[in-house]
């Protein structure tokens, strides 16, 4: 989806703040689209079937749902109003134009890093890039007194760090300039920890930079029925047998020799990644792989043949090798290395070695589209279960692919298979994956 | 207010419109492609296990023509009034994205140079007198040579497997002898042999023949093609003609093209778009563009368009020609006019051979494109002289998985009793230890083999139908009892403990009740002179040059090879010229 690159006129006649449109140039619109993509702003507010940006993407949170802003240029139901200043300061402290504190699902404490020359570039492209749309998302479903925002205000002062603080941290860490550009775009911008970084159970992310510890990208708390795993060095959770093309092509093309992208990480690679430059791509890489091993116990991964030699006997005798021979292998193969990057890998793949099985269980209810990207076009479905196998069956052939081919992980019960099918994210729409024109 | 107006139309989203569309867009022209069937992406159709439901699939016939709107009328002679076509059998054309190459099995064949030019060859070699009376011989007015880079140009989009004879003019492996020269080798290595090919390549060796590896758009190994759409690789589950490959490895517009066209801005896909006919300027020279219905809401829709490119299944090109008036419709009593000329299909019989029980064919296993066949009885590979008819067959196996339903239907053979414990007996038998051989054969055009629109039958949208005269004539019944005689001897090589040969008979009339191949060609063919074919070389209706016809309608005459290979590269071919010299200056790239 390209929006034309018409400077938006209908700034509207109560437009606070210095109207930008006469003194931009081409440049820091673009600039500003591109840190659009690399910030994932879509991926929260945009919803399929509406206009791009106008908001009402729904987050569940334990007190209620929440909807995404609309973040056009339209004064009244988007930030049309905001000046410079407003918007800078929603984006990297989380304060309203009004002085109310956002739900920190907005990731203001990673955008507190940006600097003001890139939130000059957003502004400008949120100002004159984006078409204004006049819709509202649903009203949030929050109710009194948990609806009061005063709270949240206590919760930004003591947890979120101010730009003053935030952006000089970012850009000290490193020398290296690679490795500092890697540094700001995901403790920034791509605001990975969001997701990837556990959360203290007053929800703040327990780490917000390398510089704060092993937690930081150590793998966070199920969101949206998924698993964030880990994207430190770990050698069976993590990266640590990821090579930086597999990195790069993953989050190029959402699919690498050693896994392809599921669940919510695809809307991240969709809007986000794929769009990156190689050198942004190569220095994200760069610093993710300066990431040390949160746990540094883990035995290396290595390829073990017994499962496979046994299914070649037609030993089937492994709970669940029937069923990962009658409806996996197809794709996945017998020896568990699939035909990657059409059909990913199981064996070795982190996903399958989590401590916590909730993803892999819920990519085998649920299913997963791999959508069409511009540098790799075809979309490849992995077609949900839940109708087809008992809560037994999953339970057996999930246990299967974490004992096989050297994986080990612990095995997985039908009660626990039942319980997640509350939380199974719904069937992966593929239609969605579909770019009609 | 004025119609849409695109740079093309295509009709059909199938290989010929989806090849068209690609080039097309790449060339700089706004597309609209119309598709009368439904959407269809492997992610959501395809995905398994639902994609291989024998009962929803091929029992059902889920991707294939919905004869309640529209048909075809059949009669076997021009002295009997045609009747529609009323239960999918015989024939089965596809509807939806991807049409008939979707459906089909994957065999990718090139084309042998000879039948290109199959009149002048006949002549060559045997003199004019030996082509019977009543059969129109053509050539085509294109050459191997002249087609080759487009043959190249498919296969590394369908990611096809095979093993290559020659190339560059070095014997570089163990492929068809009897296979021209290629440029380059195959993009994926050969698909291996099943067991029951193995034992006729073997055969086919020791009775002195040259067996070969059919080339399979069936991905032998995971493939990234030309256009960086992704194939899975192909794990033999027999799931192939009639479905939609799960496993993203059975070549279709689907999985080969559409991915890589539908990010394209300039390219759209109508779905549930039935095109009613071309629309002519007042000097019937020029098209200005289609009407089409949606065949949900009923509405009729007029794009218009500085280029139609005709792309559906080969009868409904050659339909949508009559319908608008298109070029001059065949008459076979005075023999004038083009369209509906030369209506072919190919002379083809499957024999059945038992293995001793000791020996497992297993027949559930299979690949619709794999196999080995043997050339030495096809196109212009033997002696006519002696035997006095026209054309040949490959014959192979090609065990393409027989799934349980259809197993069950057929299993014994002729002869066998359908109830009891000595049905059951057979149907195991059949299933462990039986294997199928085709005669894939040529098929000649003849003066009163044709297609017209019927004076009777309409379809749902008050249309008239198509009507196929079509009956099977001597010289094709002779040359399928000659190849099939050939077939005994390596069956006993083979080991048989039972045959079940079958071969035409003289007088057999054609019977559209059994399925025997979806392979039509014809009707609208290409040639080189416009009182004889309704296009010239380059698929281009000699009567409104705006309008190019792509499909096996284009073909004189049928060859012994599956046509699919042949369509990519006429598509490829006349992409070329539309690009290179047509866009540069629209009008007649032959003059008539």
């Amino acid at each position: 989806m390209k929006w034309p690159l018409l400077a938006a006129c209908i700034l509207g006649s109560g437009l606070a703040g210095k109207a930008v449109a006469q003194d931009t140039d081409n440049a820091t619109l673009e600039k500003g689209r591109y840190l659009a993509a690399a910030s994932d702003c879509a991926a929260c507010h945009s919803v399929r079937g509406k206009p791009e940006y106008s908001g009402g993407v729904s987050f569940s949170l334990p007190m209620g749902k929440i909807y995404s802003t609309n973040i056009t240029p339209d004064p009244e139901h988007g930030i049309g109003h905001y000046t410079e200043a407003q918007f800078g300061r929603a984006l990297r402290e989380g304060v309203r134009r009004d002085g109310a504190t956002l739900y920190p699902a907005m990731p203001f404490p990673s955008y507190a890093r940006l600097t003001n020359s890139d939130i000059h570039s957003l502004f400008v492209y949120f100002r004159e890039g984006v078409k204004a749309a006049p819709i509202s998302p649903p009203k949030n479903g929050i109710a009194w007194p948990l609806s009061i925002r005063w709270p949240l205000t206590f919760w930004r002062w003591a947890f979120a760090p101010t730009p003053t603080k935030a952006i000089p941290r970012t850009s000290g860490e490193f020398t290296d300039p690679e490795l500092a550009r890697g540094a700001y775009l995901v403790e920034g911008p791509a605001h990975c920890g969001a997701c990837h970084s556990p959360r203290a159970i007053t929800m703040q992310e327990k780490a917000l930079t390398a510089t704060d510890g092993n937690l930081y990208l150590a793998g966070g708390a199920m969101v949206d029925g998924w698993t964030p795993p880990s994207l430190r060095q770990e050698n069976r959770t993590g990266l640590g047998r990821w090579s930086e093309d597999d990195i790069v092509s993953f989050l190029r093309t959402g699919r690498a020799n050693t896994g392809s992208v599921f669940g919510s990480m695809t809307s991240a690679v969709v809007h986000g990644t794929q769009k990156l430059t190689d050198d942004d791509l190569h220095a994200i890489v760069h610093y993710l792989k300066s990431l040390k091993a949160a746990d540094q116990t883990q035995k290396p991964w290595t390829y073990d043949s017994t499962i496979t030699d046994q299914l070649h006997k037609a030993d089937l005798s492994y709970r669940g090798a029937r069923i990962y021979v009658d409806r996996c292998a197809a794709c996945h193969r017998t020896d568990g290395k699939g035909y990657p990057s059409v059909f990913p890998p199981l064996a070795g793949n982190p996903v399958m070695m989590q401590d916590d099985p909730v993803s892999l269980i819920h990519i085998i209810q649920s299913g997963a589209t791999l959508p069409a990207m511009t540098a790799a076009p075809s979309s490849i479905v992995m077609p949900a279960f839940k109708h087809k196998l008992t809560d037994e069956q999953i339970a057996d052939v999930v246990t299967f692919i974490r004992h096989a081919w050297g994986n080990n992980a612990s095995p997985v019960s039908a009660e626990d298979v039942k319980r997640l099918s509350k939380s199974m994210p719904p069937p992966d729409m593929a239609d969605d994956a579909l770019s009609l024109n | 207010m004025g119609e849409k107006h695109v740079d093309a139309v295509i009709v059909g989203a199938g290989w010929a419109g989806s090849i068209l569309a690609k080039e097309l867009t790449e060339a700089g022209l706004s597309v609209v492609m119309l598709e009368r069937g439904a959407e269809r992406t492997t992610q959501v159709e395809g995905a398994y296990p639902d994609s291989i439901d024998e009962l929803r699939g091929a029992v059902r016939k889920r991707l294939f023509q919905n004869l309640s709107q529209s048909t075809v009328t059949i009669r076997n002679t021009i002295d009997q009034t045609a009747l529609p076509y009323r239960q999918l059998a015989a024939f089965l054309p596809g509807e939806g994205v991807g049409g008939a190459g979707l459906h089909w099995s994957g065999v990718h064949f090139r084309v042998a140079p000879e039948d290109l030019r199959l009149r002048s060859s006949v002549i060559e070699r045997y003199g004019e007198k030996f082509i019977p009376e009543g059969m129109n011989l053509q050539d085509y007015g294109v050459t191997y040579e002249e087609l080759e880079p487009f043959f190249d140009k498919a296969e590394k989009v369908f990611g096809t497997s095979g093993e290559a004879y020659k190339v560059q003019g070095k014997i570089v492996g163990n492929g068809n002898v009897f296979s021209p020269d290629r440029s380059s080798d195959f993009p994926l290595p050969v698909m291996k042999d099943t067991f029951s090919a193995s034992v006729f390549r073997d055969a086919a060796k020791s009775a002195g023949y040259h067996p070969y590896a059919l080339p399979a758009a069936n991905a032998s190994r995971q493939y990234t093609n030309t256009y960086g759409c992704q194939m899975g690789p192909c794990n033999f589950c027999g799931y192939c003609s009639g479905y939609d490959c799960y496993l993203y490895s059975k070549a279709s517009p689907n999985v080969n093209i559409l991915p890589a066209l539908r990010q394209d801005p300039r390219f759209s896909l109508i779905p549930n778009a039935h095109v009613l006919r071309v629309d002519l300027d007042s000097t019937k020279k020029k098209a200005t563009g289609v009407t089409y219905l949606d065949t949900r809401t009923r509405k009729e829709t007029s794009l218009s368009a500085d280029l139609v490119i005709l792309g559906a299944f080969q009868f409904n090109n050659v339909h949508l020609m009559l319908v608008s008036g298109i070029g001059k419709p065949y008459d076979p009593v005075s023999n004038t006019g083009t369209v509906g000329r030369n209506f072919v299909y190919q002379t083809i019989t499957s024999s059945r051979v038992w293995l001793p029980s000791s020996t497992y064919t297993n027949q559930f296993v299979g690949a619709g494109g794999a196999g080995v066949a043997i050339d030495d009885f096809n196109s212009m590979n033997f002696d006519h002289g002696p035997l006095g008819f026209v054309g040949g067959s490959p014959v192979w196996v090609n065990q393409a998985g027989m799934k349980p339903i259809a197993a069950a239907t057929g299993a014994g053979g002729g002869g066998t009793p359908r109830w009891g414990s000595a049905y059951k007996d057979a149907l195991i038998n059949t299933y462990k230890h039986s294997l199928g051989i085709d005669a894939h054969g040529s098929n000649m055009a003849y003066r009163d083999v044709y297609l017209d629109l019927d004076p009777t039958w309409k379809d749902a949208y008050g249309q008239p139908l198509l009507r196929m005269t079509f009956t099977w004539k001597d010289n094709d019944i002779r040359m399928n009892q000659y190849v099939v005689s050939k077939i005994e001897p390596i069956a006993r090589a083979m080991g048989a403990t039972k045959m079940n040969l079958v071969h035409l008979n003289p007088g057999q009339p054609f019977d559209t009740r059994k399925y025997q191949t979806t392979h039509l060609g014809g009707g609208a063919i290409m040639g080189e002179n416009p009182q004889t074919s309704a296009l010239n070389r380059y698929l281009q209706s000699w009567d409104v040059s705006n309008v190019f016809v792509i499909g096996s309608n284009a073909f004189p005459q049928g060859m012994g090879y599956n046509p699919t290979g042949m369509v990519a590269a006429l598509a490829y071919w006349t992409a070329h010229h539309i690009r290179t010299t047509y866009l540069k200056s629209p009008g007649p790239l032959v003059q008539a």
